[in-house]
């Protein structure tokens, strides 16, 4: 093993992976390799937990995000309708204005409506999930109606004419030509909600923590290797997703020609 | 083939977007059985949009749609017994080829063996036999059309309708896919229903032409009958070159009409007693003589200097000014191989054709 001693010049996320493997209380000098902080973070129950809501917000978020995202780009695509542009311009606010202020107005919107607490896990984080499905469902409206632009209107009256009702034309048709919009769209979900700290503090109560959130707090003390060891796993994750959403994104790349 | 049973009626169809623009006005027609019929006209004209009211894709303002007696206007797209090939081709980019030529079985519930089955047909029929997994964006242009033709021909339509279908392919491959299309035609027995704006395709494929011009039919003929006695000036001009002259009535004697032409004096031609005052001399420039001396009394004649040659392989244009500045395009077949077509720029002659040759426009 080589000893990155004193490697203060490597990239930030490299170093904080790096140190991550590094069997010393402080990030400073290289003392060997170890995985000892990935044990103890795993061993940390309220990391773990706060590891657990992450996912579960996220899943949640992206599986509901993508459907309106994609309902609504179609919708924008497909029809006209009075204010219409005024709707999109609309849709696409929560882009644009500052998280802070997004986060700031969901805590407000919570303490009016009297969003109720103490509910059993996973409905702990129902707030969470509201707040991430409404900053993040424009990302992915964004995505599909990008792909959109780009559909031959006469795919869609072929369809018809070769005898599809409008159901078979949107699931035989228009959806698969979304696949890699809707999957780009999804990832982007998938990571603006693992990683969203701004929005969820606002919205998170005493009982759930999210991952960044957890790792915040440890970070006021100091950074420890845990936090570097978390950091790392959610680094893994969503470039594992990333590579994941690109392979599902090229299904024609299989070899052409099998029949000469 | 039985032709003559109408399969298309189009009555009285107009098609209105918005306040202003008419872009079907008011046309009837009928479209036979087993016809090969062509729509043909320049852009604007509504040729597509009658094509897409027949395919149910527009809604006529006015006027009704019969197909195989039945009145179309309630019947959605997907439920009318026609098919067409679109203008892009629109096959389906993730589909394989035989998943695209089975789609339209495929959503109306037929069984998957039949659908393997009449797809493998369909490929055959079009020569793309054995193709069947490729993805399209293995195929040509050419390959592709051949693609949404069998994806149409599977449905067993009455009618298929084919927008602007040759307009993307080179030269070449157009001239083919000409023959071919007549043969499909003669081969399936389906009629079909060509939209154009090239004069060259309609004329070599249709039974029957409908020239179209602002939103409404100017004439509907043969390809003979279109090319040699057009009734008006704008068909004329239209379907391949003419001569055309201004000149007027003169006087009517029976079947023939006295006409009187600047520059080119007085002669008769056939015409219906009705035409009166100003009217169009046309003539086809293939039907015009050049002659070094004065042609006979007999011929039409008008004196000129050649003011340019283009030769094209098989034939020469040339083009004849006259006193008065216009110019008479004349059509020479090269039919030696020497010095074709032995008149060269400033040459003094005169053009000549007999006045039963040419024709008249009064509108």
């Amino acid at each position: 093993m080589d000893a990155p001693d004193g490697r203060r010049d490597l990239p930030p996320i490299i170093l904080l992976v790096v140190y991550s493997f590094n069997d010393s209380r402080r990030n400073i000098v290289w003392r060997g390799f170890t995985f000892k902080y990935y044990e103890k973070a795993w061993n940390t129950e309220s990391l773990i937990e706060a590891f657990v809501n992450s996912l579960a917000i996220a899943v949640v978020n992206t599986a509901v995000a993508t459907i309106l995202g994609v309902l609504v780009a179609i919708a924008l695509w497909r029809f006209r309708f009075p204010g219409k542009a005024a709707y999109e311009g609309f849709m696409m606010l929560p882009i644009v204005i500052p998280e802070i202020c997004m986060g700031v107005a969901m805590m407000a919107f919570f303490a009016r409506v009297g969003w109720p607490t103490g509910l059993p896990w996973p409905l702990t984080l129902s707030n969470i999930m509201i707040a991430h499905i409404a900053f993040s469902f424009p990302f992915v409206a964004v995505t599909v109606r990008g792909r959109l632009v780009g559909f031959n209107r006469e795919l869609e009256d072929a369809s018809k004419d070769l005898g599809a009702s409008e159901w078979q034309t949107m699931r035989y048709i228009v959806l698969p030509y979304l696949r890699p919009g809707i999957i780009a769209g999804a990832l982007i979900a998938f990571t603006l909600s693992l990683d969203d700290f701004v929005i969820t503090f606002f919205t998170a109560g005493p009982n759930s923590v999210t991952l960044p959130v957890k790792i915040f707090s440890m970070v006021r003390f100091s950074v420890t290797p845990e936090v570097n060891a978390a950091s790392t796993v959610l680094i893994v994750i969503t470039v594992i997703a990333t590579v994941l959403a690109m392979r599902f994104q090229s299904p024609s790349r299989r070899a052409g020609g099998e029949e000469g | 083939m039985a032709e003559g049973q109408p399969i298309i009626r189009i009555r009285e169809v107009t098609k209105r977007f918005g306040q202003t623009v008419t872009a079907v006005d008011d046309v009837s027609l009928d479209i036979r059985e087993g016809e090969f019929f062509a729509l043909l006209g320049p852009s604007g004209c509504g040729k597509t949009t009658l094509l897409r009211m027949i395919a149910g894709f527009e809604t006529p303002s006015e006027g009704q749609i019969l197909i195989d007696g039945q009145d179309m206007s309630k019947v959605p797209p997907n439920r009318r017994p026609i098919n067409m090939v679109f203008q892009s081709y629109a096959v389906f980019p993730h589909m394989t080829v035989a998943d695209n030529v089975g789609y339209g079985l495929k959503v109306t519930n037929v069984p998957k063996a039949e659908i393997r089955e009449r797809a493998e047909e369909a490929l055959e029929l079009v020569k793309l036999g054995g193709l069947g997994g490729r993805k399209p964006d293995q195929l040509s242009g050419g390959q592709r059309q051949r693609v949404a033709l069998a994806r149409a021909l599977v449905k067993r339509p009455k009618v298929l309708l084919l927008d602007e279908p040759l307009s993307a392919l080179d030269a070449k491959l157009r001239e083919a896919m000409q023959l071919e299309l007549v043969r499909l035609q003669h081969a399936v027995g389906i009629t079909f229903v060509i939209v154009t704006h090239d004069q060259n395709e309609a004329l070599s494929m249709a039974n029957r032409v409908a020239v179209m011009e602002h939103g409404r039919v100017r004439q509907l003929a043969p390809p003979s009958e279109l090319y040699e006695f057009p009734n008006c000036r704008f068909v004329a001009d239209f379907i391949g070159k003419m001569n055309l002259f201004e000149g007027r009535v003169a006087g009517i004697s029976g079947e023939e009409v006295l006409v009187e032409v600047k520059g080119l004096g007085r002669f008769s031609l056939p015409g219906e007693g009705e035409a009166s005052g100003e009217v169009g001399i046309a003539v086809r420039p293939e039907k015009v003589r050049l002659r070094r001396e004065k042609p006979d009394e007999d011929m039409v004649a008008v004196h000129g200097k050649v003011s340019e040659v283009a030769y094209y392989g098989g034939s020469s244009f040339v083009y004849v000014t006259d006193e008065t500045g216009r110019t008479i395009s004349v059509n020479l077949q090269n039919e030696a191989r020497t010095a074709e077509p032995g008149v060269t720029i400033g040459d003094e002659l005169w053009c000549a054709w007999k006045p039963r040759d040419s024709l008249l426009l009064s509108t």
